[in-house]
């Protein structure tokens, strides 16, 4: 089955947003991670696996463990794409303001 | 943003909706009012340097606002919002598509359905706006679109900026 991973489906789940938060302030081991969660060890490498293949998160080899490290990049890549459509409604709201005020200052 | 009043944005790609939320130093009454009457959603709704002109307005249940938004090259898009559900001064709901001048829906655009709700005092409303998708594909075709006008934007703030510069 062809399915299609890009960052935002690695944002989009609650338990893959609380790994991002957790690795972001360290590169972790998958062992480590899963004490983290209620959910079994599987479902963890699943979530891990899935936000890899978003290209959000790498892994890296430290003797005999695997760590996972966030890729700053690529979550600046959500960033950026929210941050453009964000302007767009504050620049109207910020009109709606005016507008508001102005109103307001009729009615007086 | 110039305030410290409330603003919130979120990207939900699993229910394919867009939340908004933002308060607005004036009561549920005004609000609404600049939601709801052409002549007011004209002077705020286009993100500048563009700005919405009215061909019909009937705010009411099954009824619609037919406006486009124009471009300071004059290039415009024209939009039909739908209404229902209307709770006035608390809710109502709208369907947005991407039409000719005449108002005749472009199929090759999917629509949206927005929810949008008023609450608050005298001193100051909050309105919530739900915007829903029927898929991933459709929301990320709106986003992109979003980064066309964004970055015209950005364009205008980059050109306000040099004329100060160059006084």
């Amino acid at each position: 089955m062809e399915t299609r991973r890009d960052i935002f489906q690695a944002i989009a789940d609650p338990t893959r947003r609380a790994i991002i938060a957790l690795i972001a302030l360290q590169a972790m081991t998958p062992n480590a991670l899963a004490e983290h969660f209620d959910s079994t060890r599987q479902a963890v490498s699943k979530h891990l696996r899935i936000l890899t293949e978003c290209e959000l998160i790498t892994q890296k080899q430290q003797g005999r463990e695997i760590y996972y490290q966030l890729e700053i990049d690529k979550m600046k890549e959500i960033d950026k794409w929210l941050k453009q459509f964000r302007e767009i409604w504050e620049n109207r709201f910020n009109q709606l303001d005016d507008l508001l005020s102005n109103l307001k200052n009729q009615q007086k | 943003m110039r305030s410290a009043l409330l603003f919130d944005f979120t990207v939900d790609k699993q229910t394919n909706t867009i939340n908004v939320k933002r308060e607005f130093a004036a009561a549920p009454a005004l609000v609404w009012d600049a939601w709801t009457k052409a002549e007011l959603l004209e002077k705020w709704w286009a993100p500048k340097p563009w700005h919405a002109e009215t061909k019909s307005m009937d705010f009411k249940d099954g009824g619609h606002w037919l406006y486009a938004m124009v471009s300071p090259e004059g290039e415009k898009h024209w939009c039909k919002v739908e209404y229902q559900d209307i709770d006035a001064q608390k809710s109502f709901s709208n369907l947005n598509a991407f039409c000719d001048e005449d108002g005749n829906i472009n199929e090759a655009f999917s629509r949206s359905f927005w929810t949008n709700t008023f609450s608050g005092d005298e001193n100051m409303t909050a309105v919530n706006v739900d915007i829903k998708y029927k898929t991933t594909e459709d929301l990320e075709r709106m986003v992109a679109m979003g980064f066309k006008e964004g970055f015209t934007m950005g364009l205008q703030n980059l050109e306000d900026l040099l004329e100060q510069l160059t006084k």
